[in-house]
């Protein structure tokens, strides 16, 4: 019969449509809310969800896994007396790596000596040459700078961040990343331990 | 190194006098001289068999003040590839043969080496600027050309560390010493007289009416570059006759943006997220080519488990590609937006693993020599097994139920010719096209990489070379690639994710490599020299869908405009990838 392929195809449309009134339904029989939960996003973005699936952004967003990256940001640990002990040492490794070359750092110089001191004088990133790579986190030896996962960021100006701008705490880091955090944080741990065991076993032998 | 087979002995045997091999160090191949080039190409594909030429790259060794071109030719049988070149001398102009007569598919490449390095192909029969502008001055490929904003031969640039103050590039003068312009140019009273050849070159398919039919004008059409159907800023410059298509030319180049400059000025680690915006749609599959090819050079191994997974996610990749080809050739057949949207739905699920692997949806950068970058974490291994085994089979299904019958479809698809496989051969097309015609030439089978040759899977192939087997042979590889998912997910190992250490700067002995692939669109390959420095001397892409789109002039002519749409979308175009 002439137009069964379009009536097959048809049967698809309807029992979409069928279905996304149906789930919708059956959420609210079962007394749970499908839109604007986490349960619910996370079940639209399963293998189980049926009908149509949008995600009504920007009221819900899509649940960020922990390896999402936007742009970076500078970790600083939150000292006595609100001090904040920035972990970057200027060592210059990010802003070697950089595809689009779009990190700057200042080194700081000792007045005195004029040697390097490991802190950076100033640190800047085009934010709107970033290519969101994630490099400079990945090659980062010192846990310095991460990739965020706050990409709500358009502004009418250019977005050249300083190091003023860049310095988020540990803590915030730790709270987006909470597995990396907690594998680095062993890490640096260990590696401490192994020194200070070192040095120790140097002074016994003195 | 794809260094070439038994032909070696017999190609020199035979042109004692015109071919030598190329004994550089890390280089492979002949050397064929320039005057004996046709000759030497005519033999290769017919006496040797090598009917496939897929690339055709130029290179400017401006140290030896030299000029050369690299073909590689395959056998689309299967097997490893023939490398041979030619060396002219770096004075203008720069003069080599063409070969379009003896590889129609060189002409674009041929086009594209001109263009970009200046190198006259005699006999070209419409050697155009293809990529940048008519009204273009100097060939920015050269070594000794600089970009505007130039800043120095390599990154990373000495400005960013130990005093990096920042500055806005476009504060530096663009108009003072890097830009250069035609003498007496004027930007406000520029008109390109250049379209005149463009439209000339139409010309030649002109009927001349010697027939006595009725005499009626022709018109030309331009389509695009902004055109809802072109899959980007493609543009077409068709001739009709009534509605009927007398000729044909694709014009390129409104995405340009040099990627093989922008990779010969960066280190072998920081290209890999630039090739993620090559095929913005298929990021895995473009680092998985780049990183075989420098691993080739690198000569290293790859970590076990990282093999999997990078097979894993080049096929989900592929998977997804594929149902949103399905679904776009809709849209262009006038289907507005739900198969296209049913397809988008499940692409969406398979970005949220990439998203959970890589960190980004489209633009990974996942892949890094040696492996990749991160384990897969479990809760993504599930979700991929969630969908390879459930989902995905249905929806394929499902999508299949839902257009494969329908008579509209069916009426404007079955029967309408893309290319027969000779075509296909000659225009240097491959991929799902090239399979379509009735060839079985797929790399994971013909030339295995990576991990392929363990899988049991099929090289999907149908026959008739219609609209609607290259519509159909799209579910047969969705469903092939299922079957290699499966096989994966079962069978990967536990074990470390990377062969190397994590280096910022890797070490890549002098030589040149061409590593090549089976990307959803067809042959994507990288051609990359170095000298052993942490950049690379010569890094140039091939990607499938430039070189496959040489194909529609010839396959157009004849048909009405409304198929154009249709049978242009066949190739599956990608602009990111196209312009480059
Ligand atoms: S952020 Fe890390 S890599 Fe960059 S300069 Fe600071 S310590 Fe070095
Ligand atoms: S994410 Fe990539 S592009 Fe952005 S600052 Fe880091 S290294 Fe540079």
């Amino acid at each position: 019969m002439y137009g069964k392929g379009i009536l097959k195809g048809l049967s698809v449309t309807w029992k979409r449509f069928w279905d996304t009134y149906t789930e919708d339904i059956s959420w609210m029989v079962r007394g749970k809310k499908r839109y604007n939960t986490v349960e619910g996003v996370a079940h639209r973005s399963s293998k189980n969800t049926k009908g149509i699936f949008t995600v009504q952004y920007p009221e819900e967003q899509l649940i960020q896994p922990e390896e999402f990256r936007y742009v970076p940001f500078l970790v600083y640990d939150e000292g006595e007396e609100g001090r904040k002990e920035v972990r970057c040492t200027s060592c210059g490794i990010c802003a070697k790596v950089c595809p689009p070359q779009c990190i700057w750092i200042v080194r700081t110089n000792d007045p005195s000596t004029g040697r390097p001191v490991p802190v950076p004088t100033d640190f800047y990133i085009d934010m709107d040459i970033c290519m969101n790579c994630g490099f400079c986190a990945e090659y980062c030896p010192f846990d310095a700078i991460k990739m965020d996962h706050d990409f709500d960021i358009a502004s009418y100006e250019r977005n050249v961040y300083n190091l003023n701008k860049l310095l988020k705490p540990a803590s915030y880091y730790n709270s987006i990343r909470p597995e990396n955090a907690a594998r680095e944080d062993e890490a640096r741990r260990a590696k401490e331990a192994a020194k200070a065991a070192k040095a120790e076993a140097k002074t016994a032998t003195a | 190194m794809a260094t070439p087979l038994t032909a070696t002995v017999d190609l020199i045997a035979k042109f004692p006098d015109s071919v030598t091999a190329d004994t550089r160090p890390g280089y492979g191949g002949f050397i064929v001289k320039k005057e004996n080039l046709v000759e030497v190409a005519t033999a290769i594909r017919d006496e040797f068999g090598y009917d496939l030429l897929t690339a055709a790259t130029g290179v400017d060794y401006l140290a030896e003040n030299k000029m050369e071109m690299v073909y590689h030719a395959y056998k689309t049988t299967g097997g490893a590839g023939l490398i041979f070149r030619v060396q002219a001398d770096r004075v203008d102009p720069v003069e080599i043969p063409s070969l379009v007569g003896v590889w129609a598919g060189v002409d674009f490449q041929e086009r594209e080496a001109y263009d970009l390095l200046g190198i006259r192909f005699t006999n070209h029969p419409d050697l155009r600027r293809i990529l940048m502008w008519e009204g273009y001055e100097g060939y920015p490929l050269r070594k000794d050309w600089k970009e505007p904003f130039f800043e120095e031969e390599t990154k990373p640039f000495k400005s960013r560390w130990p005093d990096g103050q920042h500055t806005f590039a476009e504060n530096k003068n663009p108009f003072r010493d890097n830009l250069s312009f035609p003498e007496g140019f004027d930007p406000e009273a520029y008109k390109p007289e250049n379209e005149d050849d463009l439209y000339a070159s139409l010309e030649r398919f002109r009927s001349k009416g010697e027939d006595d039919r009725l005499k009626t004008d022709h018109i030309v059409v331009n389509m695009g570059p902004h055109h809802p159907s072109t899959h980007g800023v493609l543009r077409v410059a068709v001739t009709l006759d009534g509605e009927t298509i007398t000729g044909l030319k694709p014009v390129m180049g409104y995405l340009h943006r040099n990627h093989d400059k922008i990779g010969e000025r960066n280190t072998y680690l920081q290209i890999i997220p630039y090739t993620d915006r090559l095929d913005y749609f298929n990021s895995m599959s473009n680092n998985f080519g780049y990183v075989t090819t420098v691993e080739k050079l690198m000569n290293i191994p790859v970590a076990e488990r990282a093999e999997y997974i990078r097979v894993i996610m080049a096929e989900l990749s592929r998977i997804q590609n594929h149902l949103i080809f399905i679904g776009m050739l809709m849209n262009d057949l006038g289907t507005m937006y739900t198969p296209s949207l049913y397809a988008f739905e499940e692409r969406e699920l398979v970005l949220d693993i990439f998203e959970a692997v890589s960190g980004a949806r489209m633009m990974c950068n996942y892949f890094r020599f040696g492996g990749v970058v991160r384990d897969i974490p479990d809760f993504a291994i599930q979700k991929i097994k969630d969908l390879v085994h459930e989902r995905l089979p249905a929806k394929t299904d499902e999508m299949e139920r839902f257009l494969n019958e329908n008579e509209i479809l069916v009426a404007r698809l079955k029967g309408i010719r893309v290319l027969n496989a000779e075509d296909a051969i000659r225009y240097s097309v491959t991929g799902p096209v090239l399979r379509a015609a009735g060839v079985p030439y797929d790399l994971r089978r013909a030339d295995p990489y990576s991990i392929y040759d363990r899988f049991d899977f099929d090289v999907a192939v149908r026959h008739n070379g219609d609209m609607m087997d290259n519509y159909l042979i799209r579910f047969d590889e969705i469903r092939q690639s299922l079957r290699i998912l499966e096989q994966a997910l079962k069978q990967i190992p536990e074990g470390p994710i990377n062969s190397q250490k994590p280096q910022y700067q890797v070490r890549v002995p002098a030589g040149e490599a061409y590593g090549r692939i089976e990307s959803p669109k067809g042959e994507l390959a990288f051609y990359v020299v170095s000298n052993g420095k942490p950049n690379p001397y010569r890094y140039h892409v091939r990607p499938a869908s430039f070189v496959n789109l040489q194909a529609v002039e010839s396959m157009c002519i004849g048909t009405k405009i409304a198929d154009f749409v249709a049978l242009l979308a066949m190739f599956d175009i990608v602009m990111g990838e196209l312009d480059r």
